[in-house]
């Protein structure tokens, strides 16, 4: 979800009120996946590496994350949205993971869409974190050998699967290890569009891209 | 311009390999001081230290020239792409690059059908001899070649070409070539883990510079660019650990076609954001 910085600069505001007008977009994309049948999305809130920020836009941040789930997620409750978190509880403020799990108990049993948060999320931490834990099990007695296939099952969200397409607004052409394990093979789609201006037909727009792309996964 | 230098390059290596030694002397040295200049205007601005190449396209090539028909070489697409590749690091190290990493073989494609495979397997040892030999790339620029992935997964002949290949350019101090063969990104950070955790002795957690440090490109600078020929905008499980600022690129010419023009387009493109990639790094360095 970049470009909101960009955005506030562009209309000579701060930071912070590109974030703002940035949680419209991100709702309008989610409805717009679940009414294009879409089952998973993943929307990377907030990295590892924004702890680098402003204090104060950092401040920000932590108090609009959580206040942002607290909004919304009746509504996501309604549509049958399944609220999960993917990322690392160290220096998350407890308040917001306190609203994440509320979520994620009430919307334990929905099916229509999984909406992932990253919230803290870096995608070499997650890899780090899930060795951790497997080493965990391995002096527990309870893993007996290492490899890929059981390695996913360590990651933070592990039934989500891995992702088909991996969207970038604001045109910046990076991966920034967002996912970096699940996207191994994912078609990426950069668009210039800034993600405070974006909502569900770039996400559309998007897909058709995605759409008319080969997938071969290294076969034939 | 470009295009005229590489007519130069092309002539010189067609009148190397018949033999016209005084002629294609000259031509060599016209398309080298053309590049030469033209080099010396793009270092203007930046040049990267690393990129990446994912050679995508052989087949298509092949298929669109049908080379392919009557199966007299099947595997001329890959034999196109060799010489792409070979005179694309020429260019690279001219430039002023210190390192290039192309994805030579995943451990994806040994799904392919067992004859191609072989082909390939082959292919390889051939092309690793040829780089090898006196008169080879690797000795006249003093490249060291480094071949990163499951080593083992290959067949014993490539294996132990490449095994040489690596010993005999181990004290090279030129430019450094990376040749991941049976490799992905996903295998490639599994084993990380797997040493990581060998190695945890008494330490309680596993650490990302840890994993940083047991992966194949441990001493190495991360790639500054990753570009994909045959305009497919995936990774397929290419460098993912290390691509974290990587600048990704998805001209649409097949590997075949990539060439000295290409390349210069990429730097360029490169260099217009540059400036904004800098401030992020330092941003995130200086927190870390």
């Amino acid at each position: 979800m970049d470009g909101n910085g960009r955005w506030a600069k562009q209309r000579d505001l701060p930071r912070t009120a590109g974030h703002t007008e940035g949680e419209s977009s991100l709702f309008d994309v989610v409805e717009g996946a679940i009414e294009i049948g879409v089952k998973a999305v993943s929307a990377y809130a907030f990295s590892t590496e924004n702890w680098s920020r402003s204090p104060a836009e950092v401040k920000f941040l932590m108090g609009f994350n959580r206040d942002v789930i607290r909004r919304r997620r009746d509504e996501m409750h309604e549509l049958g949205v399944r609220v999960r978190w993917a990322g690392r509880r160290p220096r998350l403020w407890g308040s917001v993971v306190k609203e994440l799990q509320v979520a994620e108990e009430l919307t334990r049993d929905n099916d229509v869409l999984t909406l992932t948060m990253c919230v803290n999320y870096g995608g070499r931490a997650e890899l780090a974190d899930a060795a951790d834990r497997m080493v965990a099990d391995a002096r527990a007695g309870r893993l007996k050998r290492v490899d890929e296939r059981t390695f996913a099952k360590y990651l933070y969200v592990p039934e989500l699967p891995d992702a088909d397409m991996v969207w970038r607004t604001s045109g910046e052409q990076r991966l920034s290890n967002y996912m970096l394990w699940q996207a191994a093979y994912s078609e990426m789609v950069f668009t210039d569009v800034l993600w405070p201006d974006v909502d569900r037909r770039d996400l559309w727009r998007a897909i058709t891209t995605y759409a008319e792309r080969d997938r071969r996964y290294g076969s034939a | 311009m470009s295009t005229i230098s590489e007519r130069f390059f092309l002539l010189q290596s067609h009148l190397e390999k018949n033999c016209k030694s005084k002629i294609s002397k000259i031509t060599g040295y016209v398309s080298f001081t053309m590049r030469k200049f033209l080099f010396s205007v793009l270092s203007i601005g930046p040049i990267p230290a690393h990129v990446a190449f994912i050679m995508d396209g052989n087949r298509r090539f092949a298929k669109r020239h049908t080379l392919l028909q009557d199966s007299i070489d099947p595997a001329s697409g890959h034999r196109l792409g060799f010489r792409s590749l070979i005179s694309t690091i020429q260019y690279c190290y001219e430039m002023g690059m210190k390192c290039v990493t192309v994805y030579a073989f995943s451990i994806d494609n040994f799904k392919r059908s067992p004859q191609e495979v072989q082909l390939l397997m082959d292919l390889m040892r051939e092309k690793i001899e040829e780089m090898s030999a006196e008169d080879g790339v690797l000795k006249s620029l003093d490249v060291k070649i480094n071949f990163w992935g499951n080593l083992e997964l290959l067949t014993e002949p490539t294996r132990l070409s490449a095994k040489r290949a690596m010993d005999t350019t181990m004290h090279n101090k030129g430019p450094v070539l990376s040749v991941c063969v049976a490799y992905t990104s996903t295998d490639e950070i599994t084993h990380a883990i797997e040493a990581s955790v060998r190695d945890l002795k008494g330490k309680d957690q596993v650490e990302v510079s840890d994993l940083e440090r047991n992966l194949y490109s441990a001493s190495y600078a991360e790639p500054d660019i990753i570009i994909r020929t045959s305009g497919e905008t995936r990774l397929s499980n290419f460098l993912l650990w290390q691509s974290d600022f990587t600048h990704l690129q998805n001209p649409k010419q097949l590997w075949p076609e990539f060439s000295l023009r290409h390349l210069v387009l990429a730097v360029l493109d490169y260099q217009l954001v540059y400036a904004y990639l800098k401030k992020r790094k330092e941003e995130i360095e200086k927190n870390k």
